[in-house]
């Protein structure tokens, strides 16, 4: 159909490039001449250098720090310890999980890698040479390595600062290295199943730690204006506003005299979110010497001292029927939060929202208890790639499904699709206290097994497990499925905050005369391309073409507030706010069209980029030409501009799903295990942007790969981190990466404006469980039920070897 | 230490520094000359992001001296358009295909890419693979830096691109 | 990750960067490629006050076909090897271990020499001089030293090089045509040293191994040679028994440490598993 104009829906659809539109991102130009502009590139005038001395021990006491010699060294400008930051209240910062956190170790130190004095120099090698001339005598102490000897009663005291303290942030503290206890569900109903079930299963499950990784480490440079007092700072920050609040709350400098901005970020996967040492530093060093200051880690200090992942250790009883209905699940995490609870969760959840672990079935009942302890490691536990703390609840549930499916000695496709909440039960409110708002579980499932004929392959399975037994080969067929229900979208803020701030997000729109704008918004992209997707949403709801939009993020000068980028929350809160607010100018250029049309606003409709006198579509006004009327006309009762701001509180969070399937070769003499097939199926809801969403997908699943296949921060008994460089941390290249084959349902969000559910972070949540799945499905026929993560060759290799098939 | 005299050609230019011999050719290139294009992801010359072009050679330049590159033809991401100012086809390509995402590996991997076509300009996919394999990338997972390269081939042979 | 200051020497021949050596004593350090030493350097596990740098040194390049053997200068780059169609005609081992260093860059950098010369247990190239022979000169102020590869590696990055000689030239005889030879390596991924890797150099005359060489990566303090591995196979027709006694002896003097890639059992296991796979892979290739 065409319009008054000669040009038909679809080519003025295509001309916006809005939502579903596979549209080339905007942000490109820039990253592929080399213009990016990452916190490094920063150049000020003045500006000085930060570097850190760091503790070789997992606990020690420091005796004395003698700065001398550092401070004699031409260039040096100063030297920092915690002695002198005492003075200023700085020597502990608040973390977001509720406690403190040494901005520089406060008489001892509790994990190797920590802060123990910041110099400042006039560049990055003098300032490495006066690390090196810095002279710390510590006296030894035992550490506290393996999480589930935490609370033992004889363990060492890691905590001085906290003696006596008995009430934590989340609730009493029973032993001095006892961070909190979190219980959901409904314990005696709980137990009473697993107690009558026909069949129980029960599994320990150890999610090791491992680290977000970016390719860009964490970085920043503070600038403190004394004529203005008045602090900027550059840094990696995914959550830029909070970390002005934070920052204003420690100092005392007004929050309308700080100013935070994230430029472009290489990377963040969870690692930026938290506020980490070396900001603190900088700000105070800025402070004292007037000048800027850089502060920019290496890449073995990112992995051994900024924000880690995971370090959960489960232990989990799933009960069911003999024909396979799952009754009850229980659930007991032990926590390794490191040295200091800097977890970055929502306040009421200080283990995230690991009360997803029912997953994607429909289970009566169920109980789960999380205890965070202290060790001499490293702190963090932020959500890498994964809304908080789901991909360990994913990992769980998908593992504890397939040990209940060698139990019943049922197909673990048969198990998931028995006990799958049924499209007709959403919205679904789960044991543990969620309500799902939509899925159809067993479409997406009945696709995913037909393109990779599931049958097939198991008969392929079969045919290899009799070769094996015959001696005709040494490799070994694996198939791992998941089917993973993430919970993303944090949230709305009733039960969702941090530090107290509710965690909405929002969205300002100014449309410019001449039909472009601008739109502004709390949330910063660190490679998802919200510069093109957010103008796609917007271009949808306002009709202008998504190439006249411009997408600013990250300065908390200019943006409106928001909570930041991670949780893959940045498209179900702030999409949503640009698409409400997208609404608001919207509404206001039908009156501005009605008064142009001289007719009443209700006589007019939306078509695509314009209002149009409803039955006669030759009189209309497009969206460009009301945009010049809001700021020439004088209007009666509607005043001038066409601007607008929207703060989203989601009613709910989204749940996106998905069905993955993974099958693997495992060469049992070596170990080593090759990816053969890898098939993703995400429903996210409503797609913004194909090309954006495959993008995401695939390096969500290479995450994923690394996490199950070879990531690990180990620690030894000592406390010495190994896995601290890029060349034993296990980052896969192209070679070891396989093809990924991508495919998708549309299930859309109800409450979303728009049905968009987010999708950043799915890959990772239900990649691992995929990968590990695999892995131990090809051991199954022998008796395995499961194998810790990583699966690394050595790690696979002793698998075999238990299992008798090596020597 | 005492600093030394450098002189090389960077992008085509003429460019004359004085600089300590143990600065990173990685440092000099973004602190002095501010070609901030190469990054630093690693400093253990694992991931590549510091790839650059030295007399004909990919190399990281996180693990090359300056005294080392001193005399030397350097380019970098900032060299790799056309002399006419439009884009370097494997720079169109990676845009094309969605060959990236936060953009800190990105100039390290056409620099390298650049490289690889130059000896190579018919690589097979697992060519392409192994030829990119000293640059990690943490976003795409590769499959769309492959295709991107691949695609950028067939342009600079000539061929047509294979429809989507 | 900052190297500490140093004095920088780009000598123009041989004798001048001997000469530096002898000058600054212990305080100076060759560079070759540098992806060994530049690391260590910005770790501040090595902080040498000179570093002298070989790049101009033309007598430290190319690759010479003397009719029985190859003279491979120490500054021959693991790309110029692997691009190097003689050496690759005469003995792919070569091309077949340099392919499996580290990654492209770092083998636009990494040479030879400098591979073989500074001890480094997870280097690959000792295990295939070892198989194959090779020779090593080093100059130094007393002049040229000829050194046998099997004798030249004493453990960790100690080796029969004294302190002011260069490693010069690696000179490797030519296997007899038609052997077969293999370098099977089991990492991590690319860019990582050696779980375990085994070199298999061997001949067959009428049926029957004639000769054989099998040495090992990254499994001891050193490579190791491995000659009761290549006698077990010598006179056999690589059967089972004979590869199983070779893979024996071999696994018999491997002595890998626990690392990151896995506890002692299984990396002696894959020393093991490499042994075989690159008996059984030089067996096809030799005619």
């Amino acid at each position: 159909m065409s319009a008054a104009d000669g040009t038909s829906v679809q080519e003025r659809t295509d001309k916006l490039e809005g939502l579903g539109c596979k549209r080339k991102r905007v942000e490109d130009a820039r990253f592929t001449q080399g213009k990016g502009k990452y916190v490094d590139d920063m150049k000020l005038p003045g500006m000085v250098f930060g570097d850190f001395v760091r503790s070789p021990y997992g606990h020690a006491r420091i005796k004395k720090i003698d700065k001398s010699k550092a401070l004699a060294l031409p260039g040096v400008k100063a030297v920092l310890t915690a002695d002198d930051l005492k003075p200023l209240n700085l020597h502990y910062m608040p973390t977001l999980a509720g406690d403190v956190q040494a901005v520089l170790a406060v008489d001892k130190v509790l994990f190797q890698g920590q802060e123990v004095a910041f110099v400042v120099a006039t560049d990055r090698y003098i300032a490495a040479d006066a690390v090196e001339l810095i002279e710390v005598e510590y006296e030894d102490l035992p550490c506290v390595i393996d999480p589930l000897k935490a609370m033992d009663k004889d363990a060492p005291v890691l905590r001085h600062d906290l003696e006596g303290k008995t009430e934590g942030a989340h609730g009493a503290r029973r032993h001095h290295n006892h961070i909190f206890t979190w219980e959901v569900g409904d314990a005696a109903a709980t137990d009473k199943a697993l107690g009558s079930a026909e069949v129980v299963a029960k599994e320990f499950l150890s999610y090791q730690r491992v680290h977000p990784c970016p390719l860009e480490t964490c970085g920043c440079v503070a600038s403190m204006d004394k004529i203005n007092s008045h602090l900027t700072v550059w840094g990696t920050f995914q959550a830029p506003h909070a970390v002005r609040t934070v920052a204003s709350l420690i100092s005392g400098i007004p929050e309308h005299k700080i100013r935070i901005v994230s430029p472009d970020i290489g990377g963040g996967f969870g690692n930026k979110v938290g506020v980490y040492p070396g900001y603190i530093c900088s700000i105070v060093a800025s402070i004292v010497l007037g000048v800027p200051v850089k502060w920019i880690e290496d890449r073995i200090e990112n992995l051994t001292a900024t924000a880690f992942a995971r370090d959960y250790h489960m232990t989990g009883e799933i009960a069911a029927t003999k024909d396979g209905r799952i009754t009850a699940l229980k659930c007991h995490v032990v926590a390794d939060h490191g040295a200091f609870d800097a977890c970055a969760d929502p306040t009421k959840f200080p283990a995230g929202f690991f009360n997803i672990c029912t997953g994607s079935y429909d289970i009566p009942t169920a109980f789960l208890s999380v205890d965070g302890v202290y060790t001499n490691k490293a702190p963090g536990g932020v959500a890498y790639r994964c809304s908080f703390r789901v991909t360990e609840a994913s990992y769980f549930i998908e593992r504890m499904i397939d040990v209940l499916a060698r139990k019943l000695n049922m197909d673990p496709a048969e198990v998931r699709r028995k006990n799958f909440i049924r499209k007709e039960q959403f919205p679904y409110k789960s044991a543990l206290g969620w309500e799902y708002d939509s899925g159809d579980y067993d479409t997406a499932f009945d696709k995913a097994l037909a393109a990779v004929d599931y049958k097939g392959l198991r008969a392929e399975q079969k045919k290899n497990r009799e070769d094996f037994a015959a001696g005709k080969t040494r490799s070994l067929m694996g198939i791992g499925i998941a089917f993973f229900t993430e919970i993303v979208g944090a949230g709305p803020v009733k039960n969702c905050d941090i530090l107290g701030l509710g965690m909405f997000d929002s969205c300002e729109i100014r449309i410019h005369p001449t039909g472009s704008a601008i739109a502004r918004l709390g949330t910063i992209s660190q490679g998802q391309g919200h510069a093109t997707t957010f103008a796609q949403i917007l271009a949808t709801e306002i009709g202008l073409p998504a190439s006249m939009i411009t997408v600013e993020e990250g300065d908390t000068d200019t943006a409106p507030y928001g909570l930041g980028t991670y949780g893959s929350r940045s498209t179900p809160v702030a999409g949503a706010a640009t698409a409400m607010a997208g609404r608001k100018i919207r509404a206001k250029a039908q009156m501005i069209a009605a008064y142009l049309l001289e007719v009443h606003d209700s006589d007019l409709e939306w078509d695509v980029d314009r209002f149009q006198v409803k039955g006669a579509p030759d009189r209309f006004k497009t969206m460009q030409e009301i945009a010049f009327a809001a700021y020439n006309k004088a209007i009666p009762g509607i005043e001038p501009g066409l601007e607008a701001v929207s703060y989203y509180d989601p009613p709910n969070m989204t749940y996106p799903f998905g069905a993955y399937i993974c099958v693997a070769d495992i060469d049992v003499d070596t170990g080593v295990t090759a990816i053969r097939r890898f098939y993703a199926l995400d429903d996210c809801g409503t797609r913004i942007n194909p090309m954006i969403i495959e993008g995401q997908v695939h390096g969500g699943l290479t995450e994923a790969l690394a996490i199950a296949m070879g990531q690990e921060i180990a620690y030894d008994e000592n406390g010495n981190v190994s896995g601290g460089s890029l060349l034993d941390f296990f980052l896969p290249t192209a070679v070891e990466t396989p093809a990924w084959e991508t495919d998708f349902t549309v299930t859309p969000s109800p409450h979303h404006p728009i049905g968009a559910k987010g999708v950043g972070e799915s890959p990772n949540v239900g990649g691992v469980s995929a990968f590990s799945n695999a892995v131990c499905d090809a051991f199954a026929h022998l008796g395995l039920t499961h194998t810790q993560m990583p699966h690394d060759h050595w790690r696979v290799w002793k698998t075999a070897q238990k299992l008798g098939l090596v020597e | 230490m005492a600093k030394m005299h450098v002189k090389m050609t960077v992008n085509g230019g003429e460019v004359e520094a004085l600089a300590e011999p143990r600065t990173l050719l990685i440092h000099f290139l973004r602190e002095q000359l501010s070609l901030t294009g190469p990054h630093v992801g690693c400093d253990t010359s694992h991931c590549g992001a510091c790839t650059v072009d030295l007399d004909g050679k990919s190399v990281k330049s996180c693990t090359v001296f300056v005294a080392q590159a001193n005399g030397a033809s350097v380019t970098t991401i900032e060299g790799i358009a056309n002399a006419d100012g439009t884009l370097h086809v494997l720079q169109e390509m990676f845009r094309e295909h969605h060959g990236l995402q936060c953009g800190f590996c990105t100039p390290g991997m056409i620099t390298r890419a650049y490289r690889l076509l130059q000896e190579n300009p018919n690589p097979t996919e697992t060519e392409i693979r192994y030829g990119i394999s000293g640059n990690l990338c943490r976003c795409t997972g590769y499959q769309n830096i492959v295709k991107a390269i691949r695609a950028a081939a067939d342009q600079l042979s000539g061929k047509k691109e294979a429809a989507e | 990750m900052i190297p500490a200051a140093f004095d920088y020497h780009r000598p123009a021949s041989l004798d001048d960067a001997v000469k530096l050596l002898a000058q600054y004593g212990d305080e100076a350090r060759v560079v070759a490629g540098g992806h060994s030493l530049i690391p260590m350097m910005k770790l501040r596990l090595a902080q040498p006050g000179h570093l002298v740098d070989l790049q101009d040194i033309a007598a430290l390049k190319g690759i010479k076909d003397t009719g029985a053997g190859f003279e491979i200068g120490a500054m021959t780059t693991q790309r110029e090897i692997i691009q190097s169609a003689a050496l690759t005609a005469a003995c792919p081992i070569l091309k077949e271990a340099a392919e499996q260093i580290a990654d492209p860059q770092i083998r636009y950098c990494g040479t030879l020499g400098g591979n073989v010369a500074n001890g480094d247990p997870g280097n690959d190239m000792p295990a295939i001089m070892l198989a194959l022979d090779a020779v090593y000169l080093a100059k130094g102020p007393a002049g040229t030293r000829e050194l046998k590869a099997r004798d030249f590696y004493e453990s960790a990055y100690a080796t029969k090089l004294k302190e002011g000689e260069i490693l010069t030239t690696i000179r490797i005889p030519k296997p007899p045509a038609g052997h077969g030879s293999a370098y099977v390596k089991q990492k991590r991924k690319i860019g990582d040293y050696a779980t375990a890797a085994a070199a298999v150099v061997l001949t067959m005359s009428g049926g029957k191994c004639a000769s054989a060489a099998v040495s090992l990566t990254n499994v001891g303090d050193t490579a190791l040679f491995a000659a009761a591995a290549g006698a077990a196979l010598v006179g056999s027709s690589l059967d089972q028994a004979a590869i199983d006694k070779a893979v024996q002896a071999a696994v018999g003097i491997a002595q890998p440490s626990k690392d990151t890639r896995g506890p002692v059992d299984f990396r002696k296991s894959v020393a093991g598993v490499m042994v075989r796979r690159a008996i059984e892979a030089a067996a096809k290739r030799a005619r």
